[in-house]
């Protein structure tokens, strides 16, 4: 088979457009120049019909009515409230209120979701379908549709207060939410609290110096049980010293409600249900595969080493199962907070719920949802951030 | 982990199978003996209670719920018998209703025909294509003889078949689009595309909706107005869209670097590599989480009944309304979750069984 | 059988490398490389890992860009300019290490898919060269099989088919056997030889240094990115000039 080649070649010689043209950083240069027209055209065309819709609307702009008088109640708030207050104090309160539920959520969802996902890989075949029914039948619903099933469960199913179900002592779950006991404010649990934090710092400090210690002379030292120790009891030593003060505000029937004790709202304690509830069936399914990462192999090699379970525990399968755990958990617990948002369907006055009424009070949308979408961002981006730098330190140094 | 039992010396039939097999799994130890009695009872218990309000003592047709409560304790199916026809049809015009339903049966075909690997041809294209143009003349009327119906009278579950299959075709094509733009070389193409994916990942989908029904008429001219049924599903499109792109972008760095090379030596420019190298086999590597967006997206749906979109969702709430049928909300949610799940389940499975028959070809 | 049996007359240069440098970053793979290939001949290029080869190579149809020097294929200078690595991709073929089939794509979709895009060939004709080329590296049968379903050396002749059917001026191969079990080496060698004989340019980045004895008009030895030695095969293997030359070839010359 003859070489072809020269004789079908197109000259090399073209005309100087031609080879501009075909210099890679040139047309880079052109398609990104368009893109940059096309999307700064694009915006200033849409900004221009927003500020003329915006004027004949006779809607304000900026972030002026941050400082006006909010006009409107919040049915459950974390801090001192009135309809008095300005609009940017309600925003405060709907942040909290976020933080409170994600927060609460992210504990619970972690709680539930590990347990079930151990279950999932329990030798007891019972145990293990009964954990995949859970997995299954939760993530194939729309959160949407479970948050209204567990309201409609508050609302309807949930007994009145005088028959209330009782999950604890004096923790009672009624139609009116859920009750449940406080410690009542006195003026030495400031001292408990310092010392608490003293409990952490020392244990930090004991670790590091037990550390130093085992590398130095090779003897070990229980940085577990002292460090722990540590944070409970320095705490309970001081509660012993300082006498005791320790009352219980308990809530008790009187009338038709209870007083007394701290309270969820139904809406709250719906939203919780729901949002963990749901959760946690993906965090068993990203505890479980985590687990199943670590190869048998690692297990049977360390055992062959001498170590004793709990230290092959501790030392190479979870560390190992930590690290294909965390990030997808850390997306997980992000999802929940945004979850959280859907709380303006059952009217749990979240940050979106408060910017809602805002926005229909004031028309001012594009503020509104501009609040909304930068505190969402900031949250998402934070977190984004710690996971990669943790990414980054734990990494399996590759080839 | 299960304890080996001897097996009768005999060979075991059927009945000593399963009694070693249960021995083996649920009670091998003290502790496992506990949980299995334990759970099991307890499932046991449910089931029980659920098939007795359920089936047993439900009420199957009565002309309203003060008459199920006469009738019966258990759960009242005649409000399903009642109101399927509205909340799966909702507000369109009752007479027309059948235009809807015809419509929901035609995208069910469609989509059950493109499940099936066989039939991944150009003609499957053009078939969709002629779908949807059907689709369109008969959810819009106005043609042929047909009344017209607005978009804004669209609801149950057309409404909710048309939105998830719609926002999942655009959607993956601007994930494509997205993903290549952010693995370009071209520093301003990367920085649009990073920022688009990072806000839409970043914010909740129910921000994003409100960003298209409550912002988007504010940055149009006067006079020319978007419904509501596009609105949402530009937001639901954007959003799927950049996650999408992600966990197609996860594909494109999966693809070894070799298969590049390999189209680069060839001479094949860069968007003949992409098409016929780069993208279908970095699609695959990445199909189980794209289908579990687009799960996801099915059930993210359900959000457009905070925008008063009449969806599935919205007409079960509607239904729910009734003073008639008050406090019906099990009944009604659990004919709602039988949908959800059905669906949901399907997909979940199929994408399973797509993942074993992709890589049935590549393995020796 | 050595290459003075046949004696082809070798072109004019078809291949020039003049003062090739490269760096990654702080590393210099890549000193001052000077290589010359003229129509028709055979170069091998051998050397420790590390050395360089294949990154030079890589270097000639721009899968690696050269920052200093002239690399001229064909007539064309090698530069950043998009049509002329177009025209010097059409006119080289490479036969990779690690093979790079399309596995999404049959042994014959795998020949045609860049003569129909690229060359603009008709899907027939496309096809008769690919089934020509297959019968050439001796799998016709595998023609609708996918890559996984085939061999090692099965699936380094469907690469080198790949290659052909372009109808490529000159090949070059990077350490195509090194990836193959050692009854396959034999198979790929073969078609490499047959190749060699009916006068294809190749340069071959290779540790096989019987198939260099028999094919190579030119042996070049690279370490530590330079050209250390270049001579014919007789001299190279009996009388090395350099130092270093001797010591690598008295590490893999022991077999």
């Amino acid at each position: 088979m003859a070489i072809s080649g020269v004789a079908d070649r197109e000259p090399t010689e073209g005309s100087s457009i031609t080879k501009i043209w075909n210099n890679p950083t040139v047309r880079g240069v052109f398609w990104q120049i368009v893109l940059i027209v096309a999307v700064l055209g694009c915006g200033a065309y849409l900004a221009s019909n927003a500020i003329d819709n915006l004027a004949r609307q006779h809607i304000a702009s900026g972030f002026g009515f941050l400082g006006r008088e909010a006009g409107f109640d919040i049915s459950e708030k974390l801090v001192e409230y009135q309809p008095s207050d300005t609009y940017r104090d309600a925003f405060v309160v709907g942040l909290l209120n976020t933080f409170e539920v994600a927060g609460l959520g992210v504990v619970l969802a972690t709680i539930l979701g590990t347990l079930i996902g151990v279950a999932r890989l329990s030798p007891n075949w019972l145990l293990r379908k009964l954990a995949q029914c859970y997995v299954e039948l939760w993530r194939n619903l729309p959160l949407l549709l479970q948050l209204f099933f567990w309201y409609s469960i508050m609302h309807v199913v949930a007994p009145g207060p005088r028959d209330a179900w009782v999950l604890a002592p004096d923790v009672f779950l009624s139609n009116r939410g859920l009750m449940f006991p406080v410690p009542e404010a006195d003026a030495t649990h400031k001292f408990i609290w310092i010392a608490f934090f003293v409990g952490i710092v020392a244990a930090i400090g004991l670790d590091w110096w037990g550390r130093k210690r085992q590398e130095a002379t090779g003897q070990p030292f229980p940085i577990l049980g002292a460090g722990a120790g540590l944070i409970i009891g320095l705490p309970v030593l001081v509660f012993l010293v300082t006498g005791m003060h320790l009352t219980l505000n308990k809530p008790e029937m009187q009338g038709f409600n209870f007083t007394g004790g701290a309270s969820f709202s139904p809406e709250l304690t719906a939203l919780l249900l729901g949002l963990v509830v749901y959760t946690a069936s993906y965090i068993a399914e990203i505890v479980r595969s985590g687990i199943l990462a670590v190869s048998h192999g690692q297990t049977e090699a360390a055992s062959a080493l001498g170590l004793q379970r709990g230290k092959v525990l501790r030392l190479i399968i979870l560390p190992q199962a930590l690290r294909v755990i965390i990030p997808p958990m850390t997306s997980q617990y992000l999802n929940l907070t945004k979850n959280s948002t859907l709380a303006v369907a059952i009217g749990f006055p979240d940050l979106v719920f408060v910017a809602n009424t805002q926005i229909n009070q004031t028309g001012q949308a594009i503020e509104g949802i501009g609040i909304i979408m930068a505190t969402y961002l900031a949250i998402s981006l934070s977190i984004s951030l710690l996971m990669n730098i943790y990414n980054a330190r734990i990494a399996l140094k590759g080839r | 982990m299960a304890t080996t039992t001897m097996l009768p010396a005999s060979g075991p039939n059927g009945a000593q199978r399963f009694a070693v097999w249960v021995r083996a799994n649920l009670f091998n130890s003290i502790g496992n003996s506990i949980i299995t009695i334990v759970f099991g009872s307890f499932a046991l218990w449910v089931l029980w209670n659920i098939v007795k309000w359920g089936v047993i003592d439900a009420v199957w047709v009565a002309p309203n719920m003060r008459a199920c409560q006469a009738a019966g304790t258990g759960a009242c199916w005649a409000f399903v018998g009642e109101k399927w026809r509205f909340i799966l049809f909702g507000r369109y015009p009752y007479e027309e209703q059948w235009r809807s339903a015809l419509v929901t049966l035609i995208l069910f075909g469609m989509t059950g025909a493109s499940f099936v690997p066989k039939l991944w041809r150009l003609e499957m294209v053009y078939a969709w294509v002629a779908a949807w143009i059907i689709c369109g003349v008969l959810m819009w009327g106005g043609v042929l003889g047909l009344a017209p119906v607005e978009s804004d009278l669209w609801s149950g579950l057309p409404l909710t078949l048309i939105l998830s299959l719609i926002s999942m075709i655009f959607g993956f094509v601007l994930a494509i689009f997205l993903a290549l733009g952010r693995r370009s070389n071209l520093p301003i193409v990367k920085l649009v595309c990073t920022v688009f994916i990072e806000v839409m990942r970043g914010v909740p989908l129910i921000t994003v909706l409100f960003m298209a029904s409550l912002m988007l008429p504010l940055f149009l001219p006067p006079g020319f107005s978007v419904s509501k049924l596009l609105r949402a599903v530009i937001a639901i499109t954007m959003f799927l869209g950049a996650y999408q792109a992600e966990d197609l972008r996860a594909g494109l760095m999966a693809l070894p670097k070799g298969q590049y090379e390999a189209a680069d030596a060839l001479g094949l420019s860069y968007w003949r590599k992409t098409k016929s190298i780069v993208l279908p086999q970095a699609i695959t590597i990445v199909i189980p989480p794209l289908v579990g967006n687009l799960i996801g997206n099915f059930k993210n749906t359900s959000l457009v009944s905070i925008i008063s979109l009449l969806d599935l969702m919205s007409t079960t709430q509607v239904a729910l309304v009734d003073p008639n049928w008050r406090g019906l909300t099990s009944e009604a949610y659990l004919f709602l979750g039988a949908i959800y799940f059905a669906a949901c389940f399907a997909m979940s499975r199929y994408s399973q069984w797509l993942e074993v028959l992709l890589n049935k070809g590549k393995r020796r | 059988m050595s290459e003075a049996a046949i004696a082809p007359k070798l072109g004019a240069p078809i291949i020039e490398m003049r003062d090739v440098n490269k760096w990654y970053g702080e590393f210099h793979v890549l000193r001052n490389v000077n290589m010359q290939v003229k129509k028709g001949e055979k170069v091998v290029i051998c050397g420790p890992s590390g050395s360089g080869k294949s990154t030079a190579i890589r270097c000639i149809n721009r899968l690696e860009e050269h920052q200093k020097g002239q690399i001229i294929v064909d007539g064309i200078e090698l530069t950043a300019n998009l049509k002329n690595i177009e025209l010097i991709r059409r006119e080289v073929g490479m036969v990779f290490q690690q093979f790079n089939l399309f596995p999404h794509l049959t042994v014959l979709e795998n020949l045609t898919l860049a003569p129909i895009w690229v060359r603009k060939v008709p899907k027939k004709e496309a096809e008769e060269t690919a089934m020509y080329y297959l019968n050439r590296v001796r799998i016709p049968e595998q023609a609708n099989k996918y890559p996984g379903q085939l061999s090692g050396g099965q699936q380094q002749r469907v690469a080198i088919a790949r290659s052909l059917c372009m109808k490529p001026n000159i090949m070059l191969f990077d350490e195509p056997t090194s990836a193959l079990d050692p009854e396959m080496v034999k198979e790929v060698l073969d078609v490499m030889v047959g190749l060699a004989n009916e006068g294809m340019t190749m340069i071959c980045v290779t540790h096989e240094m019987g198939f260099a004895r028999t094919v190579a008009d030119t042996m070049v030895f690279m370490d530590r990115g330079e050209v250390v030695e270049t001579s014919a095969p007789e001299e190279f293997f009996a009388a090395p000039k350099n130092e270093r030359t001797r010591a690598f070839l008295g590490q893999i010359l022991h077999h």
